[in-house]
């Protein structure tokens, strides 16, 4: 088994903020990051597939073909973008760190060709709060 | 005596839009692209500031770092932290919140409150790849 990662970076506003709750609810629990107007992040995103390299190519997948879906499916839907209005997958879910990267892997798995085995999505929200999702299974499998 | 320079280095997550009031969307995408999206978007940044002068004999510091940190912290970061550039600030409301017009309102905002004597450099990254310093020279 191996495991092959790819770096992408997208910069988008968000904020935390439950709809059903009132403002001072969410402000004691989501502090600064309930604020109204939104706030942003650059965030950094690890994408890692694993599975055997093919004997002819000796490639797991072509990186290069990875990027290109991560990019037409993910970064061009979050980049310069409002997480919490301008994301159809992120409608109606609450826009933490931990929710986006489970989004992500769900339409990153939609759009990863059969054979390519999804392993981790690792999302930076900044260099020092990440979270890591690795399927329902918990990268068991 | 000789001149030594100090730096500070603290950070800020923030939404912001660049686009320009006076010019129809067309344009603004135009010269904008992405960063003029409606919605905003945001950033982590990190700002350095960089003072620069003689040690003062009795302390040994050019100026006392942790006084640096918490006059950034009051004067920039709770301006700035987790705020709408465009919205939430008083300095943005006519002015682009780029990069560099970012550098040069925390420049005016601390010097006012920094002994003259001092240089006073500041040096703001947008993105890792993306960052202006201000003044030049």
């Amino acid at each position: 088994m191996v495991y092959l990662t790819r770096i992408e970076h997208f910069n988008a506003a968000h904020k935390l903020y439950n709809d059903s709750w009132s403002r001072e609810q969410n402000e004691a629990v989501f502090g600064k990051c309930a604020n109204e107007n939104w706030h942003g992040h650059n965030y950094e995103l690890y994408v890692t597939i694993k599975g055997e390299p093919n004997v002819e190519t000796g490639f797991l997948f072509d990186v290069k073909k990875l990027s290109a879906i991560i990019n037409s499916t993910i970064i061009e839907k979050l980049d310069h973008k409002n997480l919490n209005m301008d994301v159809d997958f992120m409608k109606g879910e609450m826009c933490s760190t931990e929710n986006l990267a489970i989004g992500i892997w769900n339409e990153l798995e939609q759009n990863l060709p059969s054979g390519v085995h999804l392993h981790c999505v690792k999302l930076h929200e900044t260099p020092r709060i990440y979270v890591e999702y690795f399927g329902e299974s918990g990268g068991k499998l | 005596m000789s001149k030594v320079a100090v730096f500070r280095r603290e950070h800020f997550n923030a939404a912001h839009r660049l686009f320009n009031a006076a010019w129809d969307n067309a344009k603004n995408d135009a010269v904008f692209g992405k960063c003029n999206n409606p919605n905003y978007h945001g950033h982590n940044y990190e700002l350095e500031v960089r003072l620069a002068g003689e040690p003062d004999p009795e302390t040994g510091y050019v100026y006392d770092l942790k006084k640096l940190s918490d006059l950034i912290h009051e004067q920039v970061i709770e301006k700035f932290d987790h705020k709408n550039l465009n919205l939430d600030t008083k300095y943005f409301v006519k002015l682009n919140p780029t990069a560099e017009n970012i550098a040069i309102v925390i420049y005016n905002i601390l010097r006012e409150k920094i002994n003259p004597s001092l240089d006073l450099k500041i040096r703001l990254y947008e993105t890792e790849r993306n960052f202006v310093e201000y003044p030049v020279g």
